[in-house]
C-alpha cells in the first residue's frame, strides 16, 4: 500500500510540476522545493501547517527571487520513520529538489538525515526538535528553523530556582525528546543548586498517568518539571488538575504540554508555566503581521508549527534574494544561508555554527486559556551543539 | 512504599480496573455468546468517545450527550450485525479477524474526516466537578468515584441480566448450543442481533465515561483493544466474571507496575498474562 501511495504521490508531483513547467517564462530553471511532512496520520495537521507557513512566506517575497520560479514536490510521510530514507532520495535523486523541507517528526529526521547529511541539496528541519540533527550528526547542508530539544527546557531550569523552587519530580517519556527535555532542564536546575527528587521515564505513549500523579502528592516537590505533548498532554494536565495538585504544586514543562491542547485542557491548564520559543499573542510586529496575513490566506489563524514553516520559505526566499537568483553554487547557497537574519514572528533570529536558531525562549503562563508570555526566560539561547564539528 | 501511598495506589488500580471490566465486558460477550472475535471493539470505545465530545460540544450537556451516543452507539451495533457480521457466523476464525480488521481502519478513517486529527478532551459535568480530600496533597475526583460506581452498577446489571431474566437464559442456552435453541423455536437471528449489539453499546458507554478522564486522540481505540484482549485472555474468553476478575487483576497490577518500575511497566501485565496462561491454559475462569 505504501508503494502505491508514493507512486501516486510521484505521479501527482510530477503532473503538477509539468503543469508548473508550461506555465513558466522566466530563464533557467525552477527552484525546486522538495516538502516531506506528515499529510496523513496523526501529525497530518503539524504538517499541513508547516506547508502553509512556507508556501505563504515564499508568496509573500515573490517579488523578491530575481524572477526565479518556485516548484514544490510535495510528499506525504505519514510521520512514518521507516518511509523516510526513500522518499528523501526521491526527491534527491529522480526529482533533484535544491531544498527539502521537512518533518515533523524526530525519527523520521533520522531517516532524512541518512540520505541527506553532506549532499549538495539544502534540508530544512521545520519542526523536529532531536538534537542530533545539529549535534553529532550536523551536516553543512542541514539547518533548522524550530528548536533543538533542548532549547525551550534548559532555561526553566533556571526559570524554577527563581521561583525558589528547590526540589523538583520530573517526569516524561522514555523517548528522545522526553530524556533530551529533562536532561536539558536537570543541567540547568542542578548546576544552581536544585535536586531532581524523582525522575521518571515511562513507555512512549502510555498515558496511565492518575498513579504517578499519586506519587507526585505523596512525594510532595516543590514544583514538577515534565514533557508531554499532545494526547498525552492533554491527559497529563487533566489528571494532574482532577487528583488536586493544581495549585498546590506548580506544574511547568516544555513548551508543548500547553501549545494546541487548552481549548481540552480547558481549566485544568490554568496556572501551568512553560518554556518555549514562540507564543501566539507574543507582542512582536511582525507576528501581529504575520498572523493576520495567514489568517486572509487560509482562513485561521497559525500555530507555531506555521511559524517554523514561515521560516523555513523566509531562509530559502532571502538566500535567493541574496544571491540575485542565481543558486546553482551550493557552497555560495549555504554559506549566504548560515548568515542570514530571519525576520521570524518570535523575534528575529540568527544561524548558529551547527546550523539551529540562535533565539528567545519565552517563559508563558496559562492565564484564561492562553499562553500570556511572562518574560524572556533566556535571551539569545544558542544550543550546545554536542557533538557537533562544524 | 507508605501504606497510605499503597491504598491511594490500590484505588487508582481498581478505578482502572472497573474501567477496564467494562470495555472488555462487550468483547467477551460477543465472543462467548456468538463465537465472534470482534477486532474492531476498541473501535467502539473510540466511537463513543468521539460521538460524546461532538455532542457535548453541539448540546453543552454531558447526560444529554452520553445518552444521544449510547442509543448511537446501539444502532450503529444493530447495523453492523446486520449488514456485516451475519455474514460470518459458518466462516472461521480467521475471516472474522480480517473483516473486523478492516472495519478498525475504516472507522479510523472516518474519525479522520469527520473530527480530524486534533487531540480533543470533554470537560466533566458540573454536577460532578468536586474533588473529595484523599491524603494532606491531593484530592480524589468526585467523577472518577462516580465513573467506577457506573461500572460496578453495569457489572451487577449484566451479572443480573445473564443469570436472572429471560433473555439471560437465552444468552446462556445459545453460548452452550446454538442448534437446539433454534430447534426450540427461539429466533436467534435476533437474540445474536441483540447481544451484537449490546456489545457495542458497552464498548461505546465505556468511551463515554472515560471520555472526561482521557484525552480523545486518534488511534486510541488500538491501544485499548490490546489491554482488553489481555483482559479477556487472562480471565478466559467468554467469561464475563473472568472479564471482571482479570480485569481488576490487570487494573492494579499495572498501576503498581508502573510505579515501581516505569521504564518496564508495559511489559508486566504481558509477563502476568503468561504465568497464568502456564498454570491455567484456558485462562481463570473458563468454560
Amino acid at each position: 500500500m505504501n508503494r502505491t501511495k508514493s507512486l501516486a504521490s510521484a505521479v501527482l508531483a510530477t503532473t503538477l510540476t509539468a503543469g508548473m513547467s508550461l506555465g513558466a517564462h522566466a530563464a533557467g530553471d525552477p527552484v525546486k522545493i522538495g516538502v516531506m511532512l506528515p499529510f496523513s496520520g496523526i501529525y497530518a495537521q503539524l504538517g499541513e501547517a508547516g506547508r502553509d507557513g512556507l508556501k505563504l512566506a515564499l508568496k509573500e517575497n515573490a517579488a523578491n527571487l530575481h524572477g526565479a520560479d518556485i516548484e514544490f514536490i510535495e510528499l506525504d510521510t505519514e510521520a512514518k520513520p521507516s518511509r523516510a530514507p526513500e522518499l528523501a532520495s526521491s526527491l534527491l535523486n529522480q526529482h533533484e529538489a535544491d531544498f527539502i523541507i521537512g518533518p515533523v517528526h524526530s525519527g523520521v529526521a533520522m531517516g532524512m538525515i541518512k540520505m541527506l547529511r553532506g549532499k549538495d541539496t539544502v534540508m530544512i528541519i521545520p519542526n523536529a526538535g532531536a538534537a542530533a540533527a545539529t549535534g553529532p550528526l550536523c551536516s553543512p547542508n542541514m539547518f533548522r528553523t524550530s528548536f533543538s530539544s533542548w532549547q525551550p527546557s534548559y532555561p526553566m531550569g533556571k526559570v524554577a530556582l527563581e521561583k525558589g523552587y528547590k526540589k523538583v519530580y520530573a517526569i516524561s517519556w522514555n523517548y528522545g525528546m522526553g530524556r533530551e527535555s529533562l536532561d536539558a532542564f536537570e543541567e540547568s536546575f542542578t548546576a544552581g543548586g536544585g535536586e531532581i527528587v524523582e525522575k521518571v521515564l515511562l513507555p512512549f505513549p502510555s498515558t496511565n498517568f492518575q498513579s504517578h500523579v499519586s506519587s507526585i502528592a505523596d512525594t510532595n516537590p516543590d514544583a514538577v518539571f515534565t514533557f508531554f505533548a499532545g494526547g498525552g498532554a492533554i491527559k497529563f494536565v487533566k489528571d494532574y488538575d482532577a487528583m488536586g495538585l493544581r495549585g498546590k504544586i506548580p506544574l511547568l514543562g516544555s513548551g508543548f504540554l500547553t501549545e494546541g491542547t487548552l481549548k481540552a485542557q480547558g481549566d485544568a491548564a490554568e496556572g501551568v508555566m512553560t518554556g518555549l520559543h514562540y507564543a501566539e499573542q507574543l507582542d512582536v510586529p511582525k507576528n501581529r503581521e504575520f498572523r493576520e496575513a495567514f489568517n486572509t490566506e487560509y482562513g485561521h489563524y497559525p500555530d507555531i508549527y506555521a511559524v517554523q514553516g514561515y521560516d523555513a520559505g523566509q531562509a530559502i526566499a532571502n538566500t535567493i534574494d541574496q544571491l540575485k537568483g542565481d543558486i546553482s553554487d551550493k557552497q555560495a547557497v549555504i554559506s549566504t544561508m548560515e548568515k542570514l537574519t530571519i525576520d521570524s514572528p518570535r523575534g528575529e533570529f540568527t544561524f548558529s555554527k551547527a546550523h539551529n536558531p540562535i533565539q528567545n525562549v519565552y517563559l508563558r503562563e496559562v492565564k484564561d486559556g492562553v499562553n500570556v508570555v511572562q518574560s524572556i526566560a533566556a535571551e539569545a539561547l544558542e544550543d550546545p551543539a554536542r557533538g557537533c564539528k562544524l | 512504599m507508605s501504606t497510605e501511598l499503597f491504598f491511594v495506589q490500590l484505588i487508582n488500580g481498581l478505578q482502572y480496573g472497573l474501567l477496564l471490566f467494562l470495555i472488555a465486558s462487550g468483547l467477551t460477550l460477543v465472543f462467548g455468546v456468538m463465537g465472534i472475535l470482534n477486532l474492531a471493539h476498541g473501535s467502539m470505545y473510540m466511537v463513543g468517545a468521539y460521538l460524546v465530545w461532538y455532542f457535548v460540544a453541539v448540546t453543552g450537556s454531558f447526560t444529554v450527550s452520553a445518552i444521544l451516543s449510547a442509543v448511537i452507539a446501539l444502532g450503529l451495533g444493530i447495523l453492523i450485525e446486520r449488514i456485516l457480521i451475519q455474514r460470518l457466523y459458518n466462516r472461521n476464525h480467521l475471516d472474522q479477524v480480517l473483516l473486523t480488521i478492516g472495519m478498525i481502519f475504516v472507522f479510523n478513517s472516518l474519525q479522520s474526516i469527520l473530527w480530524g486529527n486534533d487531540p480533543y478532551g470533554v470537560a466533566v459535568p458540573d454536577a460532578l466537578s468536586g474533588s473529595v480530600p484523599f491524603t494532606d496533597n491531593s484530592s480524589y475526583p468526585v467523577y472518577r468515584i462516580f465513573a467506577a460506581f457506573i461500572c460496578i452498577a453495569i457489572a451487577a446489571a449484566l451479572y443480573f441480566v445473564v443469570s436472572k431474566t429471560r433473555l439471560g437464559m437465552l444468552i446462556r442456552a445459545g453460548e452452550s448450543n446454538r442448534e437446539m435453541v433454534e430447534a426450540l423455536g427461539v429466533n436467534i437471528k435476533s437474540l445474536y442481533t441483540i447481544v451484537f449489539a449490546i456489545g457495542v453499546m458497552l464498548a461505546a458507554v465505556s468511551g463515554i465515561i472515560a471520555a472526561p478522564m482521557r484525552s480523545i486522540v486518534p488511534g486510541m481505540g488500538e491501544s485499548v483493544l490490546i489491554t482488553c484482549f489481555v483482559v479477556v485472555v487472562i480471565g478466559g474468553m467468554g467469561s464475563i466474571k473472568g472479564a471482571f476478575v482479570g480485569a481488576l487483576l490487570v487494573g492494579v497490577i499495572s498501576t503498581f507496575a508502573a510505579v515501581l518500575m516505569p521504564t518496564m511497566s508495559n511489559m508486566i501485565i504481558y509477563i502476568f498474562m503468561i504465568l497464568v496462561l502456564l498454570v491455567k491454559p484456558q485462562g481463570l475462569f473458563a468454560k
